[in-house]
């Protein structure tokens, strides 16, 4: 595991009496981009600033590279000196794109030859060398937003910080932005801290990823264990898991769990003990409809017989409601969705492993 | 109509034939309005910043009291400058009242305020995010400052319009504090009042026309500076 380069202790920011983030420890590891997710309002930014050495903590300290940053004093500046910060909106000045992209260099005391050799490199790497003369307000979003982006990365800081960079932009321009943005991150290799509320941003650009509720970080972890195993059902719900029942073990043998849920057996794997009692968490991706009589995967151990209540129309699937006793959600392909003429009232099966289940003890 | 041509003429007349009286006096309104513009851009500039970017106790009083100000009567400012300066006043003593330097004090009263005002304004219409951003781009106060000034560098030099704007062409405070004496305070405003009054038509249009193209010329030169490189 790499070295500990940013690192909160303690923290605490209270605004007019409100406490609005409450982090006993978080830290960031070289190399590493750590995702930020959560809903609004649940302190990300806060934790961003207060991280970033923006803003100071009510409580608390941050450090960098172990050691203790100074609260305001020339050190603070030489610090903040080796990050760099994207915000959502790009908050360009009103001069050229290239007069944009070295700010960050010239307020380092950078000589005009020496900023202009960097951010031509960063103009390149961001696709837009061809605009270097054009006055910043002329730009569109995304331009503007790789300004924004080539102005950081010219610094070429120690710790990259990036606030929702992509939430204004359009799908198409958000997309390619991403793809870009990754393949920097690897080639720079350069400490992120990326604070999103979209977690398909998290999955992509992450390495690890924060749960943040209330203030409070929930679960930090790799990518795919918050995902698959959320700790609390308010992290379930934000990751996107669509299921969530109340339940109770009711047999267990060889690590195979007998759940009732709701007038319903599940399978399910674990090491909890009978009696106990769980929340049953389900993605939708993991769930399988089919008609009745259709043929089931063999290592596929549950099947709910239920009615089909409503169906979305999501861009390329379906997220299908369905009552089998309890209600489950099914994602499933436009395709399938189509050859099944599934409306409201059809009987359906609905299949899962056991593996797809993820048990929270309550 | 005739009157007011007439005075066209007279005034192109008296600018042309290069008359002294006329000359020391545009020169002395110039050197007067622009010494107090300057003062008030000294102090206004950095109150207007502050007043703008800092939060503090008693900050919404004065800003209040600013935007106060930038409608103050210039004959109130005569009066109390006046009263400062008298003889028997609490700064008598210096000997300013009917000086070119009362002048300047009672037209730095005038156009400070409104400095302090567009200023305010002007730094307050800038995104507050930007500042945020430059401090995280590793800009220290006195970068962060100077940056966001060059931002709303179009509203500063409209404050400096408004303020020389607003000094040359006052009249009450000069006469008072002033005295409207022939060559040493004798301005183009206080000139015209007295112009009029002594029926003398032709030499006050001369004057006033004289001030407008003084008013316009500066303006002019300052829109100039801050059009310069824009496109519609």
């Amino acid at each position: 595991m790499s070295e500990v380069i940013l690192e909160g202790r303690d923290l605490r920011v209270v605004y007019g009496g409100e406490t609005m983030l409450e982090v006993p420890g978080i830290a960031v590891r070289s190399g590493e981009v750590l995702a930020v997710i959560g809903p609004n309002g649940a302190g990300k930014s806060t934790l961003l600033r207060v991280l970033g050495l923006l803003e100071s903590p009510s409580r608390g300290e941050v450090r960098f590279h172990g050691r203790p940053v100074p609260s305001r004093s020339q050190g603070l500046l030489a610090l903040r000196r080796r990050f760099a910060c994207v915000f959502q909106e790009p908050l360009l000045c009103d001069t050229t794109v290239e007069g944009n992209a070295g700010l960050g260099l010239r307020l380092r005391g950078k000589s005009a030859a020496e900023s202009r050799t960097q951010v031509s490199v960063w103009l390149d790497r961001l696709g837009i060398a061809h605009l270097a003369e054009r006055r910043a307000r002329t730009l569109s979003g995304g331009e503007a937003q790789r300004v924004s982006l080539a102005r950081a990365f010219a610094i070429e800081p120690d710790v990259l910080l990036l606030d929702e960079p992509f939430a204004a932009l359009d799908p198409p321009t958000r997309a390619e932005l991403l793809i870009l943005l990754q393949g920097l991150l690897r080639q720079a290799g350069c400490t992120t801290l990326f604070v999103t509320h979209d977690r398909e941003e998290a999955i992509q650009l992450g390495d690890r990823v924060a749960v943040m509720i209330g203030g409070r970080v929930e679960q930090i972890g790799r990518v795919a264990e918050v995902f698959g195993r959320p700790v609390s059902e308010e992290v379930a719900r934000f990751v996107g898991v669509e299921t969530v029942l109340d339940g109770a073990v009711v047999g267990a043998s060889d690590g195979l769990l007998r759940i009732a849920a709701d007038g319903v057996q599940i399978d399910a794997l674990g090491k909890h003990t009978p009696g106990e009692r769980v929340l049953v968490c389900l993605r939708p991706e993991d769930v399988i409809l089919r008609r009745e009589g259709g043929k089931a995967g063999e290592s596929t151990r549950n099947h709910l017989t239920g009615r089909v209540i409503g169906a979305t129309r999501l861009e390329a699937q379906y997220r299908v409601e369905v009552d089998c006793g309890p209600h489950v959600i099914a994602l499933v392909t436009k395709q399938s969705f189509e050859d099944m003429a599934l409306q409201a009232g059809s009987p359906v099966v609905v299949s899962f492993k056991a593996s797809a289940v993820h048990l929270i003890r309550r | 109509m005739g009157l007011i041509w007439e005075g066209i003429r007279e005034a192109i007349r008296l600018i042309l034939s290069g008359d002294p009286g006329v000359l020391q006096i545009t020169w002395l309104s110039v050197k007067i309005s622009g010494t107090a513009t300057l003062l008030s851009l000294l102090v206004g500039i950095p109150a207007g910043v502050g007043l703008a970017l800092a939060r503090f106790p008693g900050r919404g009083l004065l800003v209040a009291l600013v935007n106060t100000g930038m409608g103050l009567p210039p004959v109130v400012v005569g009066l109390f400058v006046s009263i400062l300066l008298w003889r028997s006043g609490p700064l008598g003593m210096l000997g300013l009242l009917y000086t070119p330097t009362a002048i300047v004090i009672a037209q730095f009263v005038i156009a400070a305020p409104i400095v302090t005002g567009l200023t305010m304004a002007a730094m307050q219409q800038l995104n507050p995010k930007l500042r945020l951003q430059l401090i995280a781009l590793g800009a220290s106060r006195p970068q962060v400052l100077w940056l966001l000034m060059r931002e709303s560098r179009l509203l500063l030099l409209a404050a400096v319009m408004a303020g020389f704007g607003g000094v040359i062409s006052e009249v009450g405070a000069s006469m008072m504090v002033g005295g409207n004496l022939l060559g040493q305070t004798r301005v183009l405003t206080t000139a015209t009042v007295l112009e009029t009054g002594k029926g003398n038509f032709d030499v006050a249009i001369a004057l006033s026309v004289i001030l407008l193209a003084l008013v316009f010329g500066v303006n002019y030169v300052l829109t100039w500076i801050q059009q310069r490189g824009r496109t519609p």
